[in-house]
């Protein structure tokens, strides 16, 4: 269930996302295939690119909360935190990432719900 | 014990410049009178706000960074509480993240002088900044 309500966000997001960087779009279109139910059985449909932590790539080291551009292509239309795995972004940064986040919509940098106004 | 805080807040947006002056000067002799510095006072102009707060869509976003105890940190952030035309303020402590970001910076520097080091090794050192 909460796979396929957030699937359509994570595809809804991705030309938002794919203004920044250029790794992410040819990514995006086998995705949907998520986790569960992919076919492995019947030899691979599709080529599954293998998603790398964007912080790690390109060397990234400050995750500020005053950093709108970056944080917003976490963050996906509803104003929900995307998850690692959808995203690829490894386990330290994305610990960093979420309460940088965290803290710029508590200064009103980012939205709690929605993309507001 | 000297940490450095960011303090980032919102003042309403028909808010006069003078009086924006008047308050910046005020929190500035409040530091100093605790025993702080002011570091930097970065006025980041007029932004649209994510989400309305107290039914205003944008404010003045100012970034106030000092140099001082806990208690000037919370001395300063009951001042922005009770001054009116504040709608919001975010207090933060970054010298531990500058630390941080000081000790790969100089890791990467050291690297860079040396780039005898094949491949290998540095793809090995590359994760070690990140889990630490």
């Amino acid at each position: 269930m909460a796979d396929e309500t957030r699937t359509p966000t994570a595809t809804a997001e991705a030309p938002a996302a794919s203004e920044g960087h250029t790794q992410r779009p040819p990514s995006r279109g086998p995705r949907p295939g998520g986790g569960p139910g992919g076919p492995r059985e019947g030899g691979r449909k599709y080529f599954r690119r293998k998603k790398v932590c964007k912080f790690c790539v390109e060397k990234i080291e400050s995750i500020n909360y005053k950093d709108v551009r970056l944080l917003a292509q976490f963050v996906a239309e509803s104003g929900k935190i995307v998850p690692r795995r959808l995203t690829g972004v490894c386990t330290p940064h994305q610990r960093r990432l979420s309460c940088a986040i965290k803290q710029a919509r508590n200064i009103a940098l980012l939205p709690f719900a929605g993309r507001a106004m | 014990m000297n940490r450095t805080y960011e303090l980032m807040f919102i003042v309403r947006p028909d808010m006069a410049e003078e009086d924006l002056d008047k308050l910046i000067s005020t929190l500035e002799t409040v530091v100093s009178t605790s025993g702080g510095t002011v570091k930097s006072v970065e006025r980041m102009g007029k932004r649209r706000l994510a989400y309305t707060v107290r039914r205003f869509h944008d404010g003045v976003y100012v970034l106030l960074t000092v140099e001082g105890s806990g208690g000037l940190v919370h001395e300063l952030e009951r001042r922005l509480r009770v001054t009116e035309p504040v709608i919001k303020f975010l207090s933060v402590r970054i010298d531990e993240e500058q630390k941080r970001l000081a000790k790969i910076k100089a890791i990467r520097d050291a690297r860079k002088k040396a780039p005898a080091t094949p491949a290998p090794a540095a793809e090995g050192g590359e994760t070690a900044p990140a889990t630490a």
